[in-house]
């Protein structure tokens, strides 16, 4: 490894703070050489895995603070989202059909499905009291054909 | 920080279009549920969402097209989107928002969408 930087933000867990975790989470992936359509990705998992902590692991409790950690190295944009709330592993929402999904008025899962697809690695660890931590890796590459879809 | 959003109505053919613009993610999601709400509450089941002007969608905002367009079919309307930028689009497209819904480029032809196929077939 060249070289590695490391960028760090920490926030109320309040949803009204997801603009400025979407503005750290721009400059990072920017700097780090992703292009517009890779970075938009970014912004949307780590927007994501944001919002299921000020939910899920906070429960809305605006006392709270959900912290972001960004390490680019010259071949990959690793985020780690750590919280101390109640231990939600988005992992393990079962990933049901969208058809399924909208019969069961459900919409749980949508968010881990993104960040699945928009993330080359999603891996999450759980340390019940101390910390819980959802890692991300994006890659670094030339971005996918999917760039120059429309609808 | 700001998270700029919002709705402007207007009717189009008979037709309720709702053009969003902004933001649409967890901490907006709850003000366009509300509008879709109160769409649906008034009879006006037949929606069209407009996004030229959305910039951005998380699983917040597209939970609120899916938790509507049951009883909004049911009740013989249908939601059609268009205008989506392609940041957008790639949210709708890779969870499979198009098998579900109408995803046409713009407005003229959510009006022809609503004329040819009223409720999309899934």
């Amino acid at each position: 490894m060249a070289w590695e930087r490391s960028f760090a933000l920490h926030v109320p867990s309040s949803t009204e703070n997801l603009a400025m975790i979407r503005d750290f989470m721009k400059s990072v992936g920017t700097q780090a050489g992703l292009g517009d359509m890779d970075v938009a990705r970014l912004e949307l998992a780590v927007d994501e895995a944001c919002a299921n902590v000020m939910e899920h692991a906070y429960q809305d409790d605006q006392s709270q603070e959900v912290k972001i950690r960004a390490i680019v190295d010259d071949s990959a944009v690793q985020i780690e989202v750590i919280d101390t709330g109640k231990g939600f592993d988005p992992t393990t929402v079962e990933q049901l059909k969208l058809k399924e999904l909208v019969s069961a008025k459900r919409t749980g899962g949508l968010g881990m499905r993104l960040m699945k697809s928009f993330m080359d690695e999603v891996h999450y660890e759980v340390q019940p009291g101390v910390k819980n931590e959802l890692k991300m890796v994006k890659k670094l590459k030339k971005e996918t054909p999917l760039e120059k879809e429309t609808p | 920080m700001a998270n700029p959003f919002s709705i402007h109505k207007s009717t189009e053919n008979g037709l309720s279009v709702l053009a969003l613009e902004g933001y649409l993610d967890a901490h907006t999601a709850p003000e366009f549920e509300k509008t879709v709400q109160g769409e649906f509450e008034a009879g006006r089941v037949k929606m069209v969402v407009e996004c030229s002007r959305l910039s951005y969608i998380s699983s917040a905002g597209l939970g609120v097209f899916m938790s509507f367009i049951e009883e909004i079919r049911e009740a013989g309307g249908d939601i059609k989107i268009c205008g989506l930028a392609p940041k957008v689009f790639q949210v709708f497209d890779i969870l499979g928002f198009s098998a579900l819904f109408d995803i046409v480029p713009d407005l003229p032809a959510a009006v022809q969408r609503f004329q040819d196929a009223p409720v999309k077939e899934t």
